[in-house]
């Protein structure tokens, strides 16, 4: 598969957050604003490239019944290198995630790809999956946290970046429905955005059915006659 | 927050009710959307997450006491979850001999516990609040009972919206998420019971 492809299939078709569904607690817990989110998303990405990267290059020294304990070390290991640069560079960024950064260790998604993908290929592809899927997780994690910012206090907050925060809605007309930066919004986000998935899906699907349909017809009508085609367009109003 | 001079009954309730850690704290989500589509199962669940998790937390603690004497807590991370892990393994090995119709009940769930965040998380939380040995069994059998509670009623509910007419996009996970939802909002309403 292309590098390209390798990476966009975690954006949409296998996203690890709309379609796996795994990996809920972090998706859901640190979402509560964009920082927090941005922080998640880097941290999972960071260990979810090494570890697939290491894996990948000690699958043929690991004999296969260790290979679980070996692959959770390789994770925990990774983790904690995450939790403690985070802890000595953006000491507010740990906090607010709080024990959440080493509980990325029994993220089930990373352990999925170790044992799904980085076992089974080589370097440079297992690299370019982890980076596929720590990009799709980032981007969704990231829209959920706009998002209930946004309904929860109508503002982007970008701290984390060293900027200030954006403000979209101004409290002087939109007091916040703080339902949303509480644990109730973060179910309801995510749920609505799934619904949203699914919808795309379907519509996508069917304008591929309706094309390849089409497709179909015209192969058929060119080759006969000519009232034919009079008809496929009857058929299509 | 959970300190060391709270009694073990607010230490109960509080991480039960008011912290409940499904729908408060977001750990152990997996099980909860994955499994919950059928009560029993979601009841055989429950058990097992009780079971294990009050255990590992008694393991955990005694292994962090190793950790600190050695000075080296950044080990926290890795030694905990495996040795989480090799111990729900023996634990499964033992019942297995020993008591065959437990093993029967809850042999299934226990290997899928090993990796669920809510053990983990419970075992953190408990180190992070500095709590004494009994005083984190406590917190950790209040988490547990939570979860059961949570996992039992959220499966009630859920047979009963999957007759329900929905549209086609809301079916399965985004319904599930939805009710979740209004669960949790339910769940609020014990914030502020006994100034917790």
């Amino acid at each position: 598969m292309k590098p390209l492809g390798e990476i966009g299939k975690g954006l949409f078709k296998e996203n690890p957050i709309l379609v796996i569904m795994l990996g809920l607690c972090a998706t859901l817990a640190c979402s509560t604003n964009f920082s927090d989110a941005l922080g998640m998303g880097l941290a999972f990405s960071f260990v979810i490239v090494g570890s697939n990267v290491v894996i990948s290059l000690v699958r043929r020294l690991v004999p296969g019944q260790v290979r679980i304990p070996v692959y959770i070390t390789v994770i925990a290991t990774l983790v904690t290198v995450a939790d403690y640069v985070m802890k000595a560079f953006v000491p507010d960024l740990s906090r607010s995630l709080g024990v959440f950064v080493p509980l990325i260790v029994v993220n089930c998604i990373i352990m999925g790809r170790a044992e799904a993908f980085a076992s089974k290929n080589g370097v440079w592809r297992s690299f370019l999956d982890g980076l596929g899927m720590g990009i799709g997780f980032t981007v969704v994690i990231a829209l959920i946290g706009i998002l209930r910012g946004l309904m929860g206090e109508g503002t982007i907050s970008l701290s984390l970046l060293g900027l200030k925060d954006i403000t979209v809605l101004s409290d002087k007309w939109y007091p916040g429905v703080l339902i949303f930066i509480l644990a109730p919004g973060a179910f309801l986000v995510i749920g609505f955005l799934i619904a949203l998935h699914h919808k795309i899906g379907d519509l996508l699907a069917t304008a591929k059915a309706r094309k390849t349909q089409s497709n179909l017809r015209q192969a058929a009508t060119a080759s006969p006659t000519v009232s034919g085609e009079g008809a496929s367009t009857d058929d299509r109003q | 927050m959970i300190a060391n001079d709270m009694s073990f009954f607010l230490i109960f309730l509080s991480a039960m009710l008011v912290n409940n850690i499904l729908l408060m704290r977001f750990l152990g989500l997996c099980p909860f959307f994955g499994i919950s589509s059928s009560l029993k199962a979601s009841v055989g669940m429950g058990f097992a997450v009780v079971f294990v998790m009050v255990l590992s937390t008694g393991v955990s603690w005694l292994v962090y006491q190793v950790l600190e004497f050695y000075h080296m807590e950044y080990l926290r991370t890795a030694v905990f979850i495996l040795s989480i892990a090799a111990f729900v393994q023996l634990v499964e090995m033992f019942i297995r001999k020993v008591l065959p119709p437990l093993y029967l009940a809850l042999g299934i769930y226990l290997p899928l516990i090993t990796t669920n965040c809510a053990v983990l998380g419970a075992a953190f939380l408990a180190n992070d609040y500095k709590l004494d040995f009994f005083r984190s069994e406590m917190y950790t059998l209040g988490v547990s009972v939570g979860f059961f509670l949570a996992i039992v009623l959220f499966a009630g509910i859920r047979e009963v919206v999957d007759h329900a007419p929905i549209s086609k996009s809301f079916k399965g996970q985004p319904i599930a998420f939805i009710t979740a939802s209004l669960m949790s909002l339910a769940f609020m309403g014990f914030k502020g019971l006994f100034g917790l």
